[in-house]
């Protein structure tokens, strides 16, 4: 069964890269700011499933926190924006 | 205000969120193995944390937790889920199509829901679902954002989007 | 409880494909607001799918990748909202075949608003 994990995680570090590509070539501040929201969810979900292949339950927690850390730094990155793009 | 919105009602009803939120993250994995001084813990900050905050955690009391108001609570979670997952499926198909069909344009709609928190699972559920994402809430009206615009009217707007998730919030909330 | 297992699998190879096909609608859809609307939603049910997947493949971890699943259910919309919401005060206007706009009316009414404050 290593095979799903195997396969899960490529499809998740593919969508890493193409999320860094739009970080990368993205044309303004807020192109950046989706690229980076979708690549905070994509590295929560690969944080939970790595938890699960090394056996370490104290990755659900810092997914938890990544995740939530991940959306307060989007939210502020909005508040930014709207006064000055 | 009216019935059931008195400040000890709001009081309770935090709490109750609050400790089963505690609950929820000290969970050890079992019945068996839960301690009582963490339960107690948990209750001593759920007390302190209801008494500063249930002004702003709580909108409408205890009358949320009613068993009949639970169920309309289920039966929203269900057709939350077949729209979540029609959602998905369109939004799968457009990205792979190599002529990504879209039409996209911003309409607007009028709901009927009062209450800040029921607007906000309104909004929530309207940006899950297929090809729409709200912009933003002014009073009654929601500004969405529609990948392909079917109707500018918005009547039949309101119908394609957002009827069937508000009938149930109507009965929660309304 | 082997088959709980198979359930957790298949979650995890669902939401592997979603959360790729979000990134690949990130990357190809022509403007911000197009963007947004691929990224909310297959990245939002990808992640939910995979996180429960987790849930059920390891039954003891179950309550707390529910918190994570509630979690970015909520949180995910509501980041977007701010983000579409902050774009269109800034000024990016969306890419249309047809102008359809209903909220550049309301545009002259919040600056006011502002001013007052």
């Amino acid at each position: 069964m290593e095979t799903v994990f195997i396969i899960v995680l490529s499809l998740m570090a593919l969508g890493l890269l193409l999320g860094f590509l739009r970080f990368v070539k993205g044309p303004t501040a807020a192109d950046r700011a989706v690229a980076l929201d979708t690549m905070s969810v994509i590295a929560t979900a690969a944080l939970v499933l790595l938890g699960l292949m090394f056996k370490r339950y104290i990755y659900i927690d810092v997914a938890l926190i990544y995740a939530v850390l991940g959306f307060i730094g989007v939210i502020v990155i909005a508040r930014f924006i709207e006064k000055a793009l | 205000m009216q019935d059931g919105k008195s400040s000890i009602s709001k009081f309770l009803y935090t709490f109750i969120m609050v400790f089963i939120i505690w609950n929820a993250f000290t969970w050890p994995g079992s019945f068996a193995d839960i301690q009582l001084a963490e339960v107690l813990t948990g209750a001593f900050v759920s007390l302190i944390l209801g008494l500063l905050t249930n002004k702003y955690f709580s909108c409408c009391g205890l009358q949320v937790l009613m068993p009949h108001k639970i169920i309309f609570l289920v039966q929203y979670f269900f057709v939350f889920i077949i729209a979540l997952i029609k959602a998905n499926l369109d939004v799968a198909v457009r990205v792979i199509n190599p002529a990504l069909p879209i039409n996209p344009g911003i309409v607007e709609i009028k709901t009927k829901l009062t209450n800040d928190f029921a607007k906000m699972i309104l909004a929530n559920s309207i940006t899950l679902t297929p090809g729409t994402l709200t912009i933003d809430v002014i009073d009654d009206t929601m500004y969405i954002h529609w990948i392909d615009v079917a109707t500018e009217n918005p009547e039949e707007a309101f119908k394609e989007i957002a009827e069937p998730f508000e009938k149930v919030l109507l009965k929660i909330y309304g | 409880m082997e088959i709980l297992r198979y359930i957790g699998y298949g979650l995890l190879v669902i939401g592997g494909i979603f959360l790729f096909l979000g990134a690949l609608g990130i990357y190809r859809m022509p403007d911000l607001y197009n963007r947004l609307q691929a990224g909310t939603k297959a990245t939002t049910i990808g992640a939910m799918s995979a996180i429960l997947g987790v849930g059920f493949i390891e039954p003891a971890w179950m309550v707390k990748t529910i918190i994570i699943v509630i979690f970015i259910g909520i949180a995910n919309p509501l980041s977007s909202h701010a983000l579409a919401r902050a774009a269109y005060k800034a000024g990016l206007k969306p890419i249309m075949k047809k102008k359809v706009d209903a909220y550049e009316k309301v545009q002259d009414i919040e600056v006011k608003e502002e001013v007052k404050l």
